[in-house]
Parts: structure tokens; sequence; C-alpha cells
């Protein structure tokens, strides 16, 4: 199982067969890595043009303004309109594109085939397939820019009855429903090759905690996808052939009233929503959860602190999060007693969350760490995502709610899961996996400028925003300074008069810049990176087993796991790491 | 899995595309889940849902339509047993007799949708008539594509890919075909019955 019979004695594949239309899972998982890479640095230029816009309202956009059409930006000052687009396709573009590619595309893709022993992906073809959906559905997401009327402006939330009026909204429904192909058919791939594809002897509680969360990633897919897949369907009959899904009689629109039969519910596409978009959180942080595990327990050469927990808690966490979802419709119009149950819900949802860090935490405890520079993403991963969940907690209770919600608190709070969370657990991955990508080691003093660059300009970005909108600053709002120009000019007087947007502009700007010396760390280590063996980090999980880079097929000996995942300084091993598959090599 | 015969056991003991044809219907489910639930709940709660007399809606030929597609999943289990059997002339007849039900089952339901649209519901009427053509409309989609499904199994049995031993995409074809006509005998009752 573990040595591909037709992994040797293959026709010489063609330079298309072999980087292009690859069936490699290994392939498909760089493919992945540098997509989803391009489309997160688009993401980024996106907000920089809307920060730009909130720091300096009304005043021209530097260098890019006059290259956007008049329409767009009159002399290279944004419009209100064109706000709005960039805003809808910077939420689009970043949970997508980017991040849920990265974490479940580019890692899963990679590394979980790896992790579980196996010679390839369930399905490869159907792998290729995946990838071969998710760049058109995304070139085509882009595309929406250059189409008559523009992009989609409605938010990456796409509420009706705006979504249904605003033009640009078509284009980004169709490439959501190619992009939804594309994970579900990730989805399907992931499962079935979890199942049934893990090498001998390696039972589901010897499965690495990063398999875990892939695996309850595929079924959050699987499983909330299609959900909106159907809402997408109905909101597309809505705006092309003037069905009435989500529309109620009589609707009156800038003065006209409208034509079509009405009867329908604007709620109704909220709940198919939010019945995606809740498990959608989970999806974008349960691989970085998986890899923050990896990279701690290998540095804190000690196992996991309470494996079977973490397990436990990831499974509860799926399944919970089904039954969450209407906490963030409370202001949509909810009966008390209903949102009273979702509330609920959503405290309980905190404690599986709440125990997997703490797990993560406890690992610490005792341990001689050894300060790699994916352990200090890691490391980071742990309060940065912390502020995030706990900032989430007034967010599910109504009363708090009332208040905070839809404002730039809500958008701090996610901004802290997904990016000081997610993003950097998962760059923490990249130079915990690149010598295995690779062969090749990250250069570390440019790796610690860029951890440090990037953690402490994140902060400047996304901390003000609890600030302001505790101050009752609204999201999404084109010129929000005449909310809150003035906040902060006192609340930072060591820099010097300056408001909160402004510094997190500068802190925009910074972020950007420490990104320079990870691209270019990247693309010189890829060719003069110092070579590394098999297990540079001394790792016991089983893809440090084989070859870096792996060759087809991945491993060249026969695995036979005889022990759990994490089993570091096992007293009278020869080494302080025992890997879990022993047996010739 | 073109190798699939040749392919190494499974941690399960399950082929892989039995269990991703498992899978795909546990997503299957939840599309038509959504839209289905879409349905009851705007059929329970809208002011004005427009749901026509019960004489319009053709009621005995949809009945008729019902037993033609339980008919074909009879058949579609025959086809399996057949090919069980290593009798794959048996086989290719049944899958045959499944794929003419199947067309059948379309061609009514081509009728119904001319006899509807020429009694005023269309998908852009009433709240009801939109329900009805995309979720029809979705059902025969999902025909179609069981039936081009058939139509691969049948040219492959007939290149004689298939035997006692080995023919493990026949069923994932069945299991398909039942899951389709298992929507429908849920969408039945919900549009004509109830």
């Amino acid at each position: 199982m573990s040595q591909d019979p037709h992994g040797h004695g293959h026709h010489e594949l063609t330079f298309w067969e072999r980087y292009v239309f690859s069936v490699d899972h290994k392939v498909i998982g760089l493919q992945y890595l540098i997509t989803s890479f391009c489309f997160l640095l688009i993401g980024f230029g996106l907000m920089m043009l809307m920060r730009w816009q909130l720091a300096f309202p009304g005043t021209s956009v530097p260098f890019f303004g006059h290259l956007f059409p008049q329409d767009l930006a009159p002399n290279g000052v944004m419009t209100g309109a064109f706000y709005n687009s960039l805003g809808a396709m910077h939420g689009t573009i970043m949970i997508f594109l980017g991040v849920v590619p990265l974490g479940v595309g580019a890692y899963g893709n990679y590394v979980l085939p790896l992790q579980i022993g196996a010679p390839d992906m369930a399905f490869p073809r159907m792998n290729m397939m995946s990838y071969w959906l998710y760049l058109p559905g995304g070139i085509m997401m882009l595309s929406s820019f250059l189409m008559p009327g523009g992009a989609a402006q409605s938010g990456w939330t796409s509420y009706p009855p705006l979504s249904i009026i605003n033009p640009g909204q078509t284009i980004w429904l169709l490439s959501m429903v190619v992009l939804i192909t594309s994970s579900l058919l990730g989805a399907i791939n992931f499962l079935v090759t979890t199942i049934n594809m893990r090498a001998p002897g390696l039972t589901w509680f010897r499965l690495p905690l990063f398999v875990w969360a892939q695996f309850v990633t595929a079924i959050l897919l699987l499983f909330a996808f299609p959900v909106l897949e159907g809402g997408a369907l109905l909101q597309l009959l809505d705006r092309v052939i003037q069905t009435s899904f989500y529309l109620p009689a009589g609707l009156v629109i800038s003065g006209v009233q409208m034509t079509r039969g009405g009867g329908g519910s604007v709620l109704l596409y909220q709940h198919l929503f939010w019945f995606l978009a809740h498990p959608e959180v989970y999806v974008l942080i349960l691989p970085a959860m998986g890899v923050v595990a990896e990279i701690i327990a290998n540095n804190t050469r000690k196992p996991v602190f309470g494996y079977k927990t973490v397990v436990s808690s990831i499974i509860f966490l799926g399944v919970l999060s089904f039954v969450v979802w209407a906490h963030h419709m409370f202001l949509s119009g909810m009966k008390t007693s209903l949102a009273r149950i979702f509330m609920t819900t959503t405290m309980i949802i905190s404690i599986p969350s709440v125990a997997i860090l703490s797990c993560l935490v406890f690992s610490l405890w005792g341990s001689s760490i050894r300060f790699s520079v994916p352990m200090m993403f890691a490391l980071a991963f742990l309060p940065l995502f912390g502020i995030g969940g706990l900032t989430g907690l007034p967010l599910g209770l109504l009363p708090t709610d009332i208040y905070l919600h839809d404002t730039y608190y809500v958008i701090g709070h996610f901004h802290y899961v997904v990016v000081t969370g997610t993003l950097i657990a998962l760059m923490g991955g990249i130079y915990h996996w690149f010598p295995k990508m690779f062969g090749r080691r990250m250069n570390d003093f440019w790796g610690k400028v860029h951890f440090w660059g990037t953690a402490i300009t994140m902060n400047g970005i996304f901390f003000p925003m609890f600030i302001q909108g505790l101050a009752g600053v609204q999201r999404r709002m084109y010129d929000f300074n005449a909310q809150a120009h003035n906040i902060g000019t006192t609340v930072a007087p060591a820099i010097g008069k300056m408001s909160l947007s402004e510094l997190q502009w500068f802190c925009a700007v910074g972020l950007l810049i420490f990104q320079i010396p990870f691209l270019i760390n990247i693309f010189y280590s890829l060719f003069k990176g110092q070579k590394t063996e098999e297990n540079p980090w001394h790792a016991t999980t089983l893809e440090w087993d084989c070859p870096s880079p792996p060759p087809h097929g991945n491993f060249t000996h026969d695995l036979n796991v005889v022990r759990g995942p994490y089993e570091y300084s096992v007293p009278g091993a020869k080494t302080d790491w025992s890997p879990q598959s022993e047996g010739a090599r | 899995m073109s190798h699939a015969a040749t392919a190494p056991t499974t941690s399960t003991g399950i082929p892989n595309g039995k269990l991703g044809m498992w899978v795909f219907l546990a997503s299957e489910i939840m599309l038509f889940g959504a839209l289905i639930s879409s349905y009851v709940v705007l059929s329970m709660g809208s002011p004005n849902f427009g749901r026509p007399d019960t004489a319009l809606l053709g009621k005995p030929l949809a009945t008729v339509n019902t037993f033609v597609l339980i008919t074909s999943s009879l058949t579609m289990v025959m086809a399996l047993a057949s090919i069980q059997r290593n009798r794959v002339k048996a086989m290719l007849g049944w899958l045959s007799a499944t794929s003419l039900l199947g067309l059948a089952f379309l061609g009514i339901k081509a009728f119904e949708y001319h006899h509807k649209i020429s009694e005023g519901i269309t998908i852009t009427s009433s709240l009801f008539g939109s329900f009805y053509f995309t979720l029809t409309g979705l059902h025969g989609v999902h025909m179609l594509g069981g039936l081009i499904f058939n139509a691969y199994i049948a040219i492959k049995a007939m290149r004689g890919t298939y035997n006692a031993e080995h023919h493990e995409r026949v069923e994932y074809a069945a299991l398909y075909w039942h899951f389709v006509d298992l929507v429908w005998v849920i969408l039945f009752p919900l549009f004509y019955l109830v």
C-alpha cells in the first residue's frame, strides 16, 4: 500500500502532464499554494485601496488612482460604488480564493496523504479537476471587475434584495457555483482518502491532529456548501429570470414598485447563506489549528497535551457548527425565543474551541521550547486567536450584539480569527513544511524579520477596529470619517497627531513591506537554501518518513505504523523522537 | 481509479469509488434538502405563495410517472443482480429498460411542463411555480446525468469490461439512480399531494 505499484514503469511524463495537468497530489498542492498566494496578494491589494480611502477620504489614491476608469475613480478619488465592490471582492477573494484554498487545497493536498502514508489521494484525476475548477472560478470572479456594471457590490454575504438589484452580482454567483463544485470534489476526495487510504497500523486515534482537522473540515465543506449552492441557484434565478424567491410582494426600489409576483423572503437567503458560512468559519480555522498542533508538538519535543480531548473537541466543533448559524442574524428580525436557542448553542460551541486552545497552551508547560521560525508563528497564533475567539463572545449574546452588530468591532473580531489566527498559522506551516516540499530550508533570520514585522503590523491594523467599533463606527461605510475622524487623535499622542485609521493605513503598508522578505526568502531558498535530509525537524509523523521532496508514489519503503503521532522524548528511546512507522527501510 | 481491479485493498475494505459515491450522495441530500426545506418554509409562511387549484396540477399523470420511475429502480436492481451472476446480456437488457423508463419519465415530465405552462403556471407566475420548475428541473438534470452514467456503463459492458467479480461501477450507477428516484419520491407528495 505504501509502495505504489504503478509508481514506476510509467511512460515519461510530458511537461504538461508533470506540472500543469498533473494528478500527483503534491503538484496539485503546490499549484494551490502558488495560486492562493496570488489571490491573497490581490485581496490584500484591494484592502490597501480601501484603507487609503478610510484614512484619507476624498483624496486621490497614490500611484494607482489615475489608472482606474473615470467612472470608478474620477480624478483618482474612488466612488462609493467602487468602494463597495472592493469590499465585496476583498471578502470573497480572501475567504473563497485565498485562505480556504491555502489551508485545505494546498496543505491538505500536500500533507494529508503523506501524513496517512498514502501514495496519493483516492481520486487523483478528480483532485486535478478540483484545482482546474478553482482557478477558472477565481479568474471568473476577478474578471467581474471588467464586466459592464463592475464587480459585485453587495458584500461577501450577497444579501438580497440589494444583491438582486445591484449590477455585477451574476458573475459573482456563477463563479461561486464553480468554486463550490471545486470544493465539493475536494471534500469527497479528502474524506475517502482519510477513511480508506491509511497506512497499515494507522488507526483513527493514531492520526495526527492535522489529519483530524482536515477530515472534519472536509465534512463541513461537504454538508454546508451544497446549501449555499442551492441558495445561490435561487438567487441566480431571481436575478436572471425574475423569479421572487427572496423578494417580498410590493417591494419599492428608488420609488418604483416592482412588478414581480413577490411572496419570497429575504430572510430565507440569510438562513441558507449562514448555514454555509458559519461552518465556513471552522473550515477557515480548523486546518490552522491542525498546523499549529503539528508545529507545537514538534518544537516542544513532547506529546500534545490531551490528544483525545483535542480530537473530540474538533469533532464536537464540527457537529455544533451546524446549529449556531442564526447568531449572525439576531438583528435581521428573529423571535427572542429563537435567539435564545442560538445564543445557547453559540456559548456551548466556545467550549471545544477553548478546550483545543487550552490543550495547545498546556503542551508548552514544562517543555524546552525550540524557538524555530515555525514555532514563533505557532506561538503567536495562541494569544492572537484567543483574542479573536474571546471577542466573539459578546457578538454571540443578543444583548451585546444589538450594540456591536455591523460595527468595526465585528470586523476586528473575525480578522483576528482569520488573519492573526489562520493566516499566521498557515505562514508558519510554510516554514515547517518547506523542507519537505523542496528539500531545502528557508532562511531563519529573514523568517524572524517576517514574523515580527507581520505580527506587529497585523495587530496595528486590527486592534484599532475594536476601539472604532466600540465607539460605534459602522462597517461598510465609504467615508466613515464623518463618524470617526477624531477617534484616536488623543488616544495615541506618543506617535503624534494621528487618527486610528491613519495608523491602520501605515500598518497596512508595513504589512505589505514585511511580506517582501517572505517572498524573497521563498524564492531564494527554493534554489539556494540550505539542503536538508528527510527529517530536519526530527519529527515523528509519517510525512517525515519519505524523501524530501517525496517522489511520485511518496514512500520508498513499506510503512508499519506502531504508535501514536506525537511520541517525543519517550523514556528509554534512543532518540527524543520515536517515528510512527517502524520496519524495514 | 482506472485500475480499480488491481487497486490495493483499502483500510475499510470498501472500494474507494463506492465510498466516494456515498459521500457524494450525502452532499446531494444537502442540496435537495436546502431547496426542499425552503419550499416547505415558504409554502407555510409566505403571504402569497400562489398554490394553484389541485385540479390544475395533473395528479393522475404525475402518479403514473412516479410508478414509471419506481419501476426503473426495480429494473436497475435486476441489472445489478444479472451482472453479479455474470449474465452480461441480461444486464444490458435491464439497463436499457431502466434508461427507457427514465426517458419515459422525462417525456411525461415534458408533457406536464407544457400542460402547466398552458394553464398559466410558469416559473415566474407564482412562488409555487418557481419552486415547482426549479426543483423538478434540477431533478430532471440529475435524471439526465443518470442516463449518461447508464449509457457509459452500457458501452463498457458491451466491450466486456464487467463480470461477476468486477462490476463496481455498475453498482455506483445503481446507487446514483436509486438516489435520484428517491428524490422524486419526496418531491411527488410535496408538490401533488400535500
